[in-house]
């Protein structure tokens, strides 16, 4: 039986390994291999240059250019998005009349989840050429509808003004993410006991401070996890970036996953993108542990 | 349960402006307060769910409208039902053959994921052997890092392997990616499992592989559906990765959905054909909002799965 065992580990183990380490774990070794080389892609000749595509990296204008737009990314998105699922959630799950059975979800609660939901299914290209024609200048919903009620003057080209561009392409992040926060934090409300909430109804508690004093302290955890995916999400940005505006126009909502994207496969420098990517990982590990600390609180049990 | 003490008492109808800690006044007068708020959220849920749908519906109105409407009139409902713009996209645009391309790229690299996936993480919960911890670490490790970093190489390891551009070589690459999470909410999974069933059946002369063929797959059906909805909206909808990997000559045949439409944009852009493309975008955006409109909560459970404890 020892020796079955043995082989049946191996035969299960060994295929799955095998995918994994050829194209996840080896691209990830040789990426930090290729960061500290010249190479240019087109011959196979390359050289060790040691540490120079990092210190390039700290001199170059339109990396830091691309650092800014992901560090508001960073700020806005997770506050934003965070803030708006607790709401709609809370609404969802006891903002209901309350009357007879204490605490209600609200009517049509289950439509709600269904339709915010949307997004979360959809194809991240879906969206992103979805709201590239939302904020057509001519043909575009945003501007028709502001024209059909006489409000002209706030028409604009939205992507092609370098002021704008890049608040769509962050609201689009916000709509498209804000759904799954509203379904995972009303998932997380479920499991509190109805009688917290009731308690607090006895002692005449509103609607405002339940949800400050109650539901947010008991979903702490699940809000935490939500920070951390959204600050990694903030550090990409780079499909809708790419599809929304090209990072344009010029460079105005440029960010770190499309600066390496283009560097890599548009200019074939690929020791500079690697650095790039390199760098990136470090940004990705040093977020999440910051975001972790920073939300670090006591733990409520119930 | 205090749900009874509770009906009919007037505190329920408590103003949300009170403080918080006073106690409920039984002789005050019930106020329209909590009327209003609850109007209030009804206000802000619909508003959000007008903002989430209206761009979904104002796509699917476009793809049946001729592109003077469109020019003219974004607000506007199409005059007729031109089915030629979905006819168009679907052939003259290959949205069709970009369709079934994903179709049949993700057919294999979930089938994939979930055998590959599946015997690792159950050899991981049931069994001990020397490097256990550390290919446990490997696994879920790669949960960590962003896919950008390994983007450079992975092209040229899948080069290489003569896979570029091709349909077998993006289902190794998607399956190789899912890995990780897959692993890694499946160990947990088939540790819940209980021990005496497999240990009756090691007992009755079952052998290990027709243990977790027979016996452990059935049983852990549950966590089984919800990865392979998490994987499956996952793979459909990757975007990265096939625009690195499905370059070069004559690889635009073996496009997916996703890159076909981001093309399909740019070049519409130029040619003008508006109708087409919002044909286009409606043919990629129904399937999917079907399907979860049907299995909304295996979806919606799949998918907060991994981030709930």
């Amino acid at each position: 039986m020892r020796h079955g065992k043995r082989l049946f580990v191996a035969t299960f183990l060994l295929p799955p390994l095998a995918v994994y380490g050829v194209f996840v774990l080896s691209p990830y070794a040789q990426a930090v291999q290729i960061s500290t080389t010249d190479w240019g892609g087109l011959s196979p000749d390359y050289s060790y240059v040691g540490l120079d595509n990092f210190l390039r990296l700290a001199r170059d204008p339109y990396l830091w250019n691309a650092l800014g737009h992901n560090a508001v990314l960073l700020l806005v998105l997770p506050v934003v998005t965070i803030a708006l699922g607790l709401l709609f959630a809370s609404m969802l799950t006891v903002g209901g009349r309350r009357r007879a059975a204490g605490v209600q979800p609200v009517r049509g609660a289950a439509a709600y989840r269904l339709v915010y939901f949307f997004p979360q299914v959809l194809s991240v290209a879906v969206i992103g050429v979805l709201w590239k024609e939302m904020y057509a200048p001519n043909t575009g919903l945003i501007n028709g509808a502001l024209r059909a009620v006489g409000l002209d003057a706030l028409t604009r080209p939205w992507l092609g003004d370098p002021d704008v561009a890049f608040w769509c392409v962050l609201a689009v992040l916000v709509w498209s993410n804000v759904g799954f926060y509203v379904v995972l934090f009303s998932a997380a409300m479920h499991a509190i006991p109805r009688d917290i909430y009731e308690a607090a109804l006895l002692d005449g508690a509103g609607r405002a401070s339940t949800l400050r004093r109650i539901t947010v302290p008991l979903l702490w955890d699940t809000v935490q996890v939500a920070w951390v995916y959204l600050a990694i999400l903030a550090l990409d940005g780079f499909a809708v970036v790419q599809i929304v505006t090209g990072g344009g126009p010029g460079f105005s909502s440029d960010v770190i996953g499309l600066r390496l994207y283009s560097t890599a496969f548009g200019e074939a420098r690929f020791g500079y993108a690697s650095a790039i990517g390199v760098a990136m990982l470090f940004l990705t590990l040093s977020v999440a542990v910051l975001a972790l600390r920073l939300t670090r609180r006591e733990r409520v049990e119930f | 349960m205090t749900r009874t003490d509770l009906d009919h008492s007037p505190a329920a109808t408590a103003p949300a402006s009170e403080p918080a800690r006073r106690p409920a006044d039984p002789d005050r007068p019930p106020r329209g307060d909590s009327r209003a708020a609850t109007a209030f959220s009804h206000l802000f849920l619909l508003g959000w769910a007008v903002l989430t749908t209206f761009p979904l519906l104002w796509a699917l109105g476009s793809s049946f409208k001729n592109d003077e409407e469109i020019l003219t009139d974004p607000w506007g409902l199409p005059g007729a039902l031109r089915w030629e713009n979905w006819a168009r996209a679907w052939s003259h645009a290959r949205i069709g053959r970009y369709f079934l391309n994903s179709v049949i790229v993700v057919a294999g690299s979930l089938t994939l994921t979930m055998l590959l996936g599946s015997m690792a993480a159950y050899v991981l919960a049931r069994y001990t052997f020397r490097g256990h911890r550390l290919v446990y670490l490997l696994f879920a490790g790669g949960m960590m890092f962003p896919v950008f970093l390994a983007l450079v190489p992975l092209f040229f390891v899948v080069r290489d392997l003569g896979l570029l551009g091709t349909l077998p070589g993006l289902m190794l690459v998607y399956t190789a990616y899912s890995l990780p999470f897959t692993v890694f909410f499946l160990t947990a999974f088939f540790r819940t499992l209980p021990t005496s069933v497999s240990e009756a059946a090691l007992v009755d002369g079952c052998g290990h592989f027709g243990l977790f063929f027979r016996v452990m797959l059935p049983m852990a059906r549950t966590g089984l559906i919800s990865v392979a909805i998490f994987n499956f909206l996952g793979q459909w909808n990757q975007y990265v990765l096939p625009i690195v990997l499905m370059q070069g000559e004559g690889a635009q045949d073996r496009w997916v959905l996703a890159q076909g439409l981001t093309a399909l944009a740019v070049s519409e852009g130029y040619a003008g054909d508006y109708s087409g493309l919002f044909a286009g975008m409606a043919i990629a955006m129904l399937p999917v909002l079907l399907a979860y409109a049907v299995f909304q909560r295996q979806v919606q459970s799949g998918l907060t799965a991994g981030h709930l404890k």
